[in-house]
């Protein structure tokens, strides 16, 4: 059964449920649990991975009807280079993770049972693989419902802290608003697609040949956008975000980070690509602003985290923006009747795509490393990392430099073809859209700047100086599963990075599909080594070139002035002289993003406080000094506070009915009784 | 008869290792004349590096490889990016490789280390500079991507030599929006090779200094090939200027006549831009850290302009 992409796709999914239903027998041996049900996802993860990168180089697409969901509503699979592509970060992503966790998850032995957790593990990756591979909206809700109840069980995982409840709890309720604008996009794409014959109209299928009107398009398309986009973090929906991720355990972060995020992607993409198909420039126009939004906001607020995994998540929401950017851009060429420059959008967003699942989750994997190692996640309290960790430390490094679009690595392939994207807009025949693009342009520029600042001071405040801490822990090197897991996520960062146009040729189908063009006859028409997205002339990018470069310069330049043995010896620090250092002098995270703070501090509500206690008889020479620091997202107190306010205020008012008196009860359901009966006799 | 495009390779990082030196020693060789001082001649700086590469290394007890790997890979940043910003002649085998968004970006990954390597070391001047540079760079690198973007709009392409082509073939039309973005170029140019406004290059003073702070632990051929590079980059960021706004003199082909002549120009330029750098170091004095934001938030505001421009007029 396994001769087509699909069935393997399957296999996949089934051995994931087949390994969470295991997982209870062996809930006495927690040792060998651990190591088989995390090899069993491996397996799957690889399944899912073949099946992706089959589907998506041979082109075909499958289709599948499954006999069960309710009668005479089955569910429908497909697999076409979409949805491959997605199964492919998804599966790429879960691998590497399943690898890393059957050393991460061993932390946990003897403190709890960690069984639930391997049970919810296995379904949420089936149920990610669920969601991209369904094609009606039956289906896909089921598994949208699956994938999200999953990640709240790991969320809530380590329960006997107060505030992980409460980021669970957040986690649930923006998930499920966000689900139920979701079931009424589709509710109204059904309507239309809808014959009055059958009840076939919740297929995709139908909603692909459904002719709506436009306010009806816009109405579905709106109530999607909403949903997806609370599920990905787009500002202003993002505050669950930075509450869940650092909460849940980390080889769960990365997956929540990595690719759960991309399945809202993958249905911005397909809802507004291949269901609706035909859209006016200004639904792109709001992708594009609220991609921008979220970029730079997001960069921003990552700056000022001292918490490791809570700095990362707000990486997360920067991320996603950077790949709304891109497919903003894509909605606004193809509504313009550019199907080239379309596609070049299209490919930017998707290759950031997987960039960010790749980089997040190396980076999630890394800080789950440190909390191993350390048990913190506070960088005030770390540093000089590198020296016990090697391994851990350069690979995270490699994750810094990606995120950070530097070349040779794969996030600045990603940002460059966007710049180029923005570049080509000259073409647009609109005004006010000429106007946003410049700015966009700006905004991305910022974001990546921003980026790099907060990664030199995520790595250098971890690992690089002296150990900040008052206990200075055991600190040791984790062990070979947690460093492979991270060594091949960062590999394949590095592969990314520097041949573009191996895995641009892969993808450009998806491109060929949705819009009707591809770039890659264009993008590697000068051979594997070069990425030139539209012409030789225009603009042209090789990452190899780049590192070959770099590497080889560097040889010669160790070489010559190694002719003779350098001598090298070790001194203690100098420091201008001052010889009293100690290592609470050192900058640590909130010294390091002072400037920033006070250049950008607008835009966030800071709240600083110095406190002096006094030494008798000496005034000026305070016994302790003590800073208080914090920093609020305003859009909590502007768009969260009222609404939870107002909630409380109605559940109040409603309250009052509740009387506790079963004669104030019949008098209600009497009085309902006789309403219906007058009204709809 | 041409010279093949490999040999022009060479000779351009050759000119690059070779001269930026000297321009240096040119910059502080007039300042001192304008200053009224004595100056210590054109060849001083290839003097400090002589010492330098000649010295043993002090390295802290707690460096790591970063540390150690940061000024190489510094340096060979800034002769890859030599061998790519058309120097010479447009006629490079490089030229490809990258374009100028990839160019800034080099530069980037050179920022980058450098102040990874001052945090290193835990000392409060190495964190006080990593973190100052950052901030500095994260505002001055949008400016400088917009300032270019406005180029490459006006030229059709972002790769160099391509954008020369097209000034040369008489395309290139004189437009307000070059203005801006040349006006834009000239104050990021000063705070990304940290002069005078934004940085002061000959300062040890600790709590004003910026580049200088992060690299504060550096000694011997460590601190040579740093000081080396950053010599290169104040360099690369002049012919950058110059190619993209006044290109006229860099051989089209590397014909045997048009790289001397190229070298000339290259040389008379770079001498007038020289000039200009000293005069604006000593007509301005160094800024406060924080009103910095206003000159990057002009530089920024400028090239953003000029990018408008460009969509509204053109």
């Amino acid at each position: 059964m396994m001769y087509d992409p699909i069935s393997m796709a399957g296999a996949s999914v089934l051995l994931l449920f087949a390994t969470a239903m295991l997982a209870p027998l062996f809930r006495k041996h927690q040792q060998i649990l651990i190591t088989m049900s995390f090899a069993l996802a491996t397996v799957a993860s690889f399944l899912g991975v073949t099946a992706g990168i089959w589907s998506v180089g041979s082109g075909i697409t499958n289709q599948v009807i499954l006999p069960i969901g309710l009668p005479d509503l089955p569910f429908h699979l497909r697999l076409d280079a979409l949805s491959g592509f997605f199964l492919t970060v998804i599966g790429l992503l879960s691998l590497f993770v399943s690898v890393y966790s059957i050393g991460y998850i061993k932390g946990y032995l003897g403190q709890r049972s960690v069984t639930s957790l391997i049970i919810f593990y296995c379904i949420f990756i089936a149920g990610m693989m669920m969601v991209v591979l369904a094609d009606d909206a039956l289906c896909f809700l089921v598994s949208w419902e699956i994938m999200a109840a999953s990640s709240y069980f790991l969320v809530i995982f380590e329960n006997e802290r107060q505030e992980n409840r409460r980021a669970a709890f957040l986690y649930l309720v923006v998930a499920h608003v966000g689900a139920i604008a979701i079931l009424l996009s589709f509710g109204v794409l059904a309507g239309f697609a809808t014959k009055s014959e059958s009840f076939l109209g919740y297929t995709f299928d139908a909603m692909r040949t459904a002719q709506l009107p436009i306010e009806w398009a816009t109405a579905a398309f709106f109530l999607s956008f909403f949903g997806f986009a609370a599920k990905a973090g787009v500002i202003p929906l993002h505050v669950w975000l930075p509450e869940a991720h650092p909460v849940a355990p980390s080889n769960v972060s990365a997956l929540m980070s990595g690719v759960m995020l991309k399945t809202a992607i993958y249905g911005i993409v397909r809802v507004t690509f291949d269901l609706i198909h035909v859209f006016p420039v200004w639904w792109g126009a709001i992708v594009l602003s609220f991609g921008l939004i979220s970029a730079v906001m997001g960069v921003l607020y990552a700056l000022m985290q001292h918490d490791l995994k809570r700095l990362l998540a707000y990486h997360s929401v920067e991320n996603i923006g950077i790949i709304l950017i891109g497919i903003g851009l894509a909605m606004i060429f193809k509504a313009f009747n550019l199907p080239l420059l379309a596609a070049l959008g299209l490919i930017a967003g998707l290759y950031h795509t997987m960039n960010h699942a790749m980089f997040k989750g190396l980076l999630f994997m890394g800080a789950g490393a440190v909390l191993h190692a350390t048990g913190e996640r506070n960088m005030e309290e770390m540093g000089g990392l590198i020296h016990r960790m090697p391994w851990t430390a350069a690979l995270f490094l490699i994750g810094c430099v990606s995120i950070s679009a530097l070349p040779p690595f794969n996030g600045f392939v990603s940002e460059w073809l966007t710049f180029q994207a923005f570049l080509l807009s000259p073409a647009l025949p609109s005004p006010l859209i000429r106007l946003l693009i410049p700015l966009g342009a700006a905004l991305l520029a910022l974001t990546g700047a921003l980026a790099a600042a907060c990664f030199v001071k995520a790595f250098g405040v971890t690992f690089l100086g002296h150990w900040r801490g008052h206990h200075n822990p055991k600190v040791h090197e984790v062990d070979w599963s947690m460093r492979i897991g991270m060594l091949l996520a960062a590999l394949t960062c590095f592969g990314l990075g520097i041949l573009p146009s191996v895995f641009i040729d892969w993808m450009d189908i998806i491109a060929e599909q949705l819009i009707g063009t591809t770039i890659a006859s264009s993008a590697g028409r000068y051979g594997w080594m070069w990425l030139t997205p539209v012409s030789y002339e225009r603009a042209s990018y090789s990452g190899f070139i780049v590192f070959v470069g770099i590497i080889l310069v560097l040889g010669i330049a160790y070489a010559l002035l190694h002719v003779r043995p350098g001598t090298i010896r070790r001194v203690p620090i100098w420091d201008c002289g001052f010889e009293k250092i100690n290592q609470r002098m050192q900058y640590n995270a909130t010294s390091f993003a002072m400037p920033i703070r006070r250049i950008f501090g607008y835009l966030f509500s800071i709240r600083e406080r110095v406190e002096l206690a006094p030494q008798a008889g000496h005034k000026a020479f305070p016994k302790k000094i003590q800073y208080h620091l914090s920093i609020r997202d305003r859009v909590w107190g502007w768009l969260y506070k009222p609404v939870v306010e107002a909630s409380f205020w109605m559940s109040r008012k409603v309250g009052k009915l509740q009387q506790g008196r079963i004669q104030a009860y019949l008098i209600y359901s009497f009085i309902t009784i006789i309403i219906l009966l007058v009204f709809l006799r | 008869m041409t010279l093949n495009p490999y040999i022009i390779e060479l000779l351009q990082v050759l000119t690059l290792l070779g001269l930026a030196p000297a321009f240096v020693g040119w910059v502080r060789m007039v300042k001192c004349w304008a200053q009224g001082r004595t100056s210590a001649g054109l060849f001083q700086p290839y003097r400090d590096l002589a010492k330098l590469f000649s010295k043993e290394v002090l390295l802290a007890e707690n460096a790591s490889w970063i540390f150690r790997f940061t000024p190489y890979l510094v340096f060979s940043t800034a002769v890859l990016a030599g061998g790519i910003i058309p120097i010479l002649s447009l006629d490079l085998p490089l030229a490809s490789t990258a374009d100028v968004i990839v160019i800034v970006a080099l530069f980037a990954i050179a920022r980058f280390f450098t102040a990874l390597a001052g945090m290193d070391i835990g000392t409060a001047f190495g964190g006080m500079g990593s973190s100052r540079e950052m901030m500095i760079a994260s505002l001055a690198e949008p400016a400088m991507l917009m300032a270019i973007f406005t180029v490459s709009l006006a030229n059709r392409s972002t790769s160099l030599s391509e954008i020369i082509q097209v000034i040369y073939s008489g395309q290139s039309v004189l437009r307000p929006s070059l203005a801006f973005a040349f006006l834009a170029f000239i104050l990021i140019a000063l705070a990304e090779t940290g002069r005078v406004p934004v940085d002061n290059p000959a300062t040890h003073l600790e709590l004003t200094m910026i580049h200088e702070a992060m690299i504060l632990e550096y000694s011997g051929r460590h601190l040579a090939l740093i000081e080396w590079a950053g010599m290169m980059k104040l360099f690369l960021f002049v012919i950058l200027g110059i190619a993209a706004f006044a290109p006229w003199g860099i051989a089209a082909k590397g014909s045997l006549l048009g790289i001397p002549e190229a070298l000339v120009y290259m040389v008379l330029k770079l001498g007038a831009v020289g000039i200009g750098i000293v005069l604006i170091e000593t007509g301005l004095a160094k800024m406060r850290l924080f009103r910095l934001t206003e000159f990057l938030g002009a530089a920024f505001l400028l090239a953003t302009l000029g990018m408008l421009s460009f969509f509204i007029l053109d």
